[in-house]
């Protein structure tokens, strides 16, 4: 039952990162693929690390107690991921247009009309 | 001096935390996590602590009440980037909304909120605290008016983002 569920999560997030390097190859510029390659990681990856906590937790029951420390670590990457990434990608997409990377068949652009004021 | 103690105590936690292995703690592992707490704490105090607003239990209830609503966003926007990988139906744009926050904690939560919503993704920030946003489906009603509605793009984040931190 236990290891069924594994799998499911594994699938998932496995599915989702997949999704994420299929999106970086097809969309046109940097600002679209920082919305493939931000959101589809976290998910995929939130759900590798829920399987490794769930993985650990189910050994730690089982009896063998060194298996508890694969969940915590799991649970504070999770963390990590979750407050990193969203900000890296902010960075990137802060440093691209600063450098005059226009985004590709924008219908509107408020910053640029900002910057020529 | 508060802001040091909570500082290492955060520390020390992440280090029991990190270090176990399933058994107690032995005496030099709990010793050495204590002297790199301490020097961590002296180091970061200024950065970690700004003010004492989080300490707030409120506040850690509300971004616990967030959570729930925030994963259900970020599943949706999951999907909608895999339906637009697929397809690549695109209509990108960069949106400037004023979503009115007044601190700088309060604009970082809206600001990875949004970066992890569905189609959103902030890139800049200018000096009155209004974003601008990397919309990739942007719907024609918004463009309208000039001070944008950030309903259609962020439905009520903003209004969580001030309940948690202002």
């Amino acid at each position: 039952m236990i290891w069924e569920i594994l799998c499911i999560f594994l699938g998932i997030g496995i599915i989702f990162n997949i999704l994420a390097s299929i999106g970086l190859l097809r969309f046109p510029d940097v600002y679209t693929r920082l919305h493939a390659g931000t959101k589809c990681t976290t998910f995929g990856s939130i759900f590798i690390c829920f399987s490794a906590i769930l993985y650990g937790l189910w050994r730690w029951h089982d009896g063998e107690k060194q298996m508890l420390a694969i969940s915590i670590h799991s649970f504070l990457a999770l963390i990590a991921i979750l407050l990193t990434n969203p900000t890296g990608a902010h960075a990137i997409a802060r440093a691209a247009h600063r450098s005059g990377v226009k985004p590709v068949k924008a219908i509107v652009d408020d910053l640029e009309e900002v910057k020529n004021d | 001096m508060l802001a040091f103690l909570a500082t290492t105590i955060f520390c020390f936690v992440i280090w029991l935390l990190l270090t176990n292995n399933g058994n107690m703690w032995g005496m030099d592992e709990i010793f050495a996590g204590i002297v790199f707490s301490v020097i961590a704490g002296i180091v970061s105090r200024k950065i970690f602590v700004k003010d004492m607003k989080m300490a707030n239990p409120k506040r850690w209830f509300m971004l616990l009440a967030y959570l729930p609503r925030f994963f259900y966003e970020m599943a949706k926007a999951n999907f909608d980037v895999a339906y637009r990988v697929i397809t690549g139906k695109i209509k990108p744009g960069i949106v400037k909304i004023s979503p009115g926050l007044k601190n700088d904690l309060s604009l970082t939560i809206l600001a990875n909120s949004i970066t992890l919503t569905p189609g959103t993704l902030s890139v800049d920030v200018d000096d009155e605290r209004n974003l601008f946003v990397h919309w990739i489906n942007v719907k024609e009603e918004v463009l309208e008016k000039m001070p944008r509605e950030y309903k259609p793009i962020c439905s009520n984040f903003p209004d969580w983002a001030r309940r948690i931190g202002e």
